[in-house]
């Protein structure tokens, strides 16, 4: 019997992810990315391999989900990840209101964590506001976005899954009961058009998921909610320094190379192909993240840019939408048969997004393979290109 | 920050398959504190669908987004559109030289990660072998232990497509790989060492230095490769001596 085969769509986080389980589960599989790797949320994030600390008291669900998929990243792609931890930081009276839930929080998400005086945090990071009256040291890390995704890719590559890149989806390939059973492509490098069949097509688009259900007629609640991240030309701190507050815009900066990143905002936004920059976000950033680190306002801005989370929910909005994830089988949804999502969720998490996805489709197609992503180290993410096609 | 805006011209080079190569123009109004990228991307979202680009991160960690920016190899993510060009004036956009082009502004970069995997360039590495300032010393995590860091090369082949004997000798491990052979170190590495002291190695640089003068990631190839140079011929001399490391 041959190998099921499936199609990814998108080569984001979720979907290389999804390739490297499948391939590891003997699947057959194929990714079709309309870009290069990870062009959209996934490479436009600032970067923060979360420990579960932001979310430790309003989503404790996700909170679990990161730290418990922070350790295992640790383990199997050391090779682009920053382990130097992170610290949740007070700084006035309101700040200090807050350290008694999140310490309780972490302790309800074993998150573990370490409570300094603003002395000992202040000689841990030098250049952290000498106002700090009281810090939370936690395994908060930084990751290469790019390089995250070839890791996976490339394993995904050596046990036998196909990328094609600059590969766009024009439509879904259906049979006559209103069930998918491939993908139409246009490939943006030769404008040639192809069709492409599967046993199951997995929507792996993000914020774009909606783009791609509507082609099957089928639904997803996925909410695009945009941020800003602006970069400075410095890196300033060896740690992630988190605001010790509720999550809230500008309240994190993030250290990657030569520079520091600080994030975010957040609102709601419909198109998602191009969301401008707006200056007075980026503005808000310099002053958030002068209030964490004030030797911001003397690094130069190296770059400024927005990224659209795939925030899944209905009826609320932005900061309070939960942080965790959802995979669709449309054939419970929407009775549209060999066809499943996965959106949202976050970039710390996108392997454990890629099991769920993978005992979708094998449930779907009666296989029992268990998930051994867990134990598998990654390849070197240049093995993408040294590998051949 | 203004709100001024500028009206520019972006002339594209552009190739599908075997087609023969062509420039596109777009007129796009611009923010002058945008960056090269966002325009390009604008033209992707608003005027052509068919535009091919790599692009990830949007803020230079990633590498992925270098182009020739009228003449001049740029990582377009971090280059604001008033440092290349004026009201009126015309952004021309080419992708990098000394790689194959897959279409448009995309090239393939295999043949640099696959060199740079040869050479053992790490991706990461201790902070206090590469600090983030020059004669910074870091703040030490504990006595015995150090902070980890991303390396300061991005893979971006900027420095390839600006290097006048890449250009020239397509067999030349370029500048990118021959740093990255320096970062990883010659010591007790033969088989390293055999692969750049060679005549397609370190010794076909001519010092053009185009390489530093196009790094967006302070890893000034240029500096590195004559340390390299210094690095092997002390193994020569070790050799000459008798020493079989």
């Amino acid at each position: 019997m041959s190998k099921p085969h499936v199609i990814i769509i998108g080569a984001g986080f979720t979907g290389v992810a999804t390739a490297h389980d499948l391939a590891l589960r003997g699947f057959d599989v194929t990714v079709v990315e309309r870009g290069p790797f990870v062009n959209g949320t996934s490479g436009r994030t600032h970067g923060l391999l979360h420990s579960g600390g932001r979310y430790c008291v309003n989503d404790q669900e996700s909170a679990i989900e990161c730290i418990d998929e922070n350790i295992i990243l640790r383990k199997i792609v050391p090779q682009v990840i920053e382990p130097n931890g992170g610290l949740f930081v007070a700084l006035d009276e309101s700040d200090l209101a807050y350290a008694e839930r999140f310490a309780k929080g972490c302790e309800e998400c074993h998150i573990p964590y370490e409570k300094l005086s603003g002395e000992q945090a202040l000689k841990l990071e030098p250049n952290l506001n000498p106002a700090v009256k009281l810090a939370y040291s936690i395994p908060d890390g930084t990751f290469d976005p790019l390089r995250l995704a070839l890791a996976f890719a490339a394993t995904a590559k050596s046990n036998g899954a196909k990328f094609h890149l600059y590969t766009e989806v024009t439509g879904l390939l259906l049979d006559g009961k209103g069930n998918v059973t491939g993908v139409k492509v246009w490939k943006r490098a030769t404008g040639e058009k192809e069709e492409m069949h599967a046993d199951v097509v997995v929507n792996a688009t993000g914020a774009w998921a909606g783009q791609i259900t509507e082609m099957a007629g089928a639904n997803v609640p996925v909410k695009p909610t945009p941020g800003v991240m602006v970069a400075y030309d410095q890196r300033l701190v060896n740690r992630a320094i988190n605001r010790l507050c509720k999550p809230s815009d500008g309240d994190i900066i993030v250290p990657q190379r030569r520079l520091a990143v600080v994030g975010t905002t957040s609102f709601d936004a419909e198109d998602v192909n191009y969301i401008p920059v707006f200056k007075d976000q980026v503005q808000l950033m310099l002053e958030r993240g002068a209030e964490l680190v004030p030797a911001i306002r003397r690094a130069k801005q190296r770059g400024a840019f927005m990224a659209s989370r795939p925030l899944v929910g209905s009826g609320t909005s932005g900061r309070s939408i939960a942080r965790t994830f959802k995979c669709f089988d449309h054939k419970e949804s929407d009775n549209v048969d060999c066809f499943v999502t996965i959106t949202g969720g976050k970039a710390t998490t996108l392997r454990m997004m890629a099991e769920k996805t993978a005992d979708v489709v094998c449930h779907k197609l009666g296989i029992s393979t268990e998930c051994v992503t867990k134990e598998t180290p990654l390849l070197s993410y240049r093995e993408f290109y040294a590998l051949p096609n | 920050m203004s709100e001024t805006k500028w009206n520019v011209t972006l002339l594209i080079y552009r190739q599908k398959g075997s087609q023969s190569p062509h420039y596109d123009t777009f007129k796009l109004e611009v923010d002058p504190d945008e960056y090269v990228l966002d325009a390009v991307e604008r033209v992707w979202a608003f005027h052509d669908r068919s535009l091919t680009f790599a692009h990830a991160c949007h803020h230079s960690t990633c590498g992925a987004c270098g182009m020739r920016v009228n003449d001049m190899e740029k990582l377009t993510c971090i280059v604001p559109i008033r440092d290349v060009t004026a009201d009126g004036g015309t952004l021309k956009i080419e992708p990098l030289r000394n790689f194959p082009v897959i279409s448009d502004l995309a090239v393939n970069m295999a043949s640099l990660y696959a060199h740079m995997e040869q050479v053992g360039h790490r991706a990461v590495l201790p902070l206090s072998e590469e600090p983030s300032e020059p004669g910074v010393r870091p703040v030490a995590k504990a006595a015995e232990d150090d902070y980890i860091r991303l390396a300061d090369c991005i893979e971006c082949g900027l420095c390839i497509s600006a290097c006048p004997i890449s250009a020239a000798s397509a067999p030349y491990l370029g500048p990118a790989v021959l740093a990255g052979a320096q970062q990883h170190g010659l010591d007790g590495n033969s088989d390293l060492l055999a692969l750049v002291d060679c005549a397609e190695g370190m010794w076909r640089c001519h010092q053009a230095f185009e390489c530093t003068e196009v790094c967006p990631s302070n890893v000034e190839p240029g500096l590195k490769i004559m340390q390299l140079r210094q690095a092997a011929m002390r193994q020569r001399i070790k050799h000459l001596f008798g020493s079989k490391k």
